[in-house]
């Protein structure tokens, strides 16, 4: 049944040549853990990607519940944490997965400097790189400030006041994120929200994209 | 087309140009105003400071009092009652000063006299320290003198405005 309906579809879209390409892709072996187990090291991007794609689900999730409101946030939070049915593995996750998210695309970064795979000619492809690691960064600062505890509004806090720092632009680039210059309230939260589950996201698909396109293209860097 | 003539705009450069204009007005058109809601917050003109009644003029003292008092607040939508806290005192030459307790260095709560830091403010997280007049004093952690309210006193009431800072010393 199911392959009847596979065979429909490829008939008319020919779809086996979009997935032939990733599944039939060799991988060196200097890449391949099961020959060299120190290549290990270059399972760090991959594994950023599948820790992103929990982030990504389980965030889908936790707005089911959430609400970027400074009255209902935190009890939004509570609730959904303590009465939804898995709501505590869902949100422990998202939490867990953010710190992990940031160790595996630092130590995937550190891969990358190291063997100096960002030389010629995949220079863009670090330039990329790096700004996933800035996006990544804006995820965690953005959802650190969502469950609107003590902690999370202080650590937000001390990182606008890190932003004012900023010579010249400081104060006008606190403003922007906080919404308002001086007070960390409703409008920082929904400001927050937003570049967290909508712009960030959006940035984070279009750079994630682009990087995988070109690493295909170029082809991993050879054995050291 | 039968004669060439000089600086001649071809069919498909024209239309280039058309739908490239077109285009990007009808973009531009359609993000502007999202940029605009976006940067709203720097557009928004700044809220002129209010002043709260705080205490008599005739209590205050050469020593430095706490005295706690309620600002609203409006955050967009959303208002609220914002408690602040000030020492105000005389200073030696008789003027009003009414010091922010918020320390220059990280933003603790600094306390008058306490511990054995005579004639001074102290700041528990780090050892930091002020003198009488609220100004850093040198090798402790904070870069700058307290933050000083704003003040007016009308009909023996002193009334407080914002915290502004003293500058770096």
């Amino acid at each position: 049944m199911l392959q009847k309906l596979y065979d429909w579809v490829d008939e008319r879209l020919d779809i086996t040549p979009i997935w032939r390409d990733i599944a039939d892709h060799e991988v060196p072996e200097h890449v391949n853990p099961a020959h060299h187990f120190s290549a290990f090291v270059y399972c760090f991007g991959g594994l950023t990607f599948f820790v992103t794609v929990i982030q990504v689900l389980s965030g889908m999730f936790l707005t089911m519940y959430y609400v970027p409101d400074i009255e209902n946030a935190f009890a939004s939070v509570e609730y959904l944490q303590s009465q939804v049915a898995h709501g505590q593995i869902v949100r422990g996750m998202h939490h867990w997965g953010a710190s992990v998210v940031i160790v595996m695309i630092f130590l995937h970064t550190l891969r990358v400097f190291f063997q100096g795979a960002y030389k010629k000619p995949r220079e863009l492809n670090w330039v990329v790189g790096v700004l996933l690691f800035f996006v990544m960064f804006g995820l965690g600062f953005t959802g650190y400030l969502l469950p609107w505890d003590n902690k999370a509004f202080f650590a937000t806090q001390v990182g606008l006041e890190i932003a004012e720092s900023v010579p010249v632009i400081g104060t006008d680039i606190k403003t922007l994120l906080a919404g308002d210059p001086e007070i960390v309230g409703a409008q920082t939260l929904t400001r927050f929200f937003a570049i967290h589950v909508f712009f960030l996201p959006a940035a984070l698909f279009g750079l994630m994209a682009a990087h995988f396109i070109m690493i295909r293209r170029q082809g991993i860097s050879g054995p050291l | 087309m039968s004669e060439k003539k000089n600086n001649q705009v071809s069919r498909r450069q024209f239309l280039n140009y058309t739908l490239t204009g077109v285009g990007g007005f009808m973009g531009a058109a359609m993000v502007s105003p999202m940029v605009g809601m976006a940067v709203d917050p720097l557009l928004q003109a700044e809220g002129s400071s209010d002043f709260q009644y705080v205490m008599d003029v005739s209590e205050i003292t050469q020593e430095p009092q706490r005295k706690s008092f309620t600002v609203p607040q409006e955050d967009g939508w959303y208002e609220s009652e914002s408690e602040q806290t000030a020492w105000i005192y005389r200073t030696e030459n008789d003027e009003i000063l009414a010091l922010s307790p918020v320390c220059t260095h990280l933003g603790c709560t600094v306390d008058w006299e306490s511990g054995d830091h005579d004639n001074e403010f102290f700041c528990p997280c780090h050892n930091g320290r002020y003198d009488r007049m609220g100004v850093n004093i040198a090798d402790t952690p904070p870069t700058a003198p307290l933050p000083a309210y704003e003040y007016r006193v009308e009909e023996g009431k002193l009334y407080l405005g914002k915290a502004q800072p003293r500058g770096g010393a």
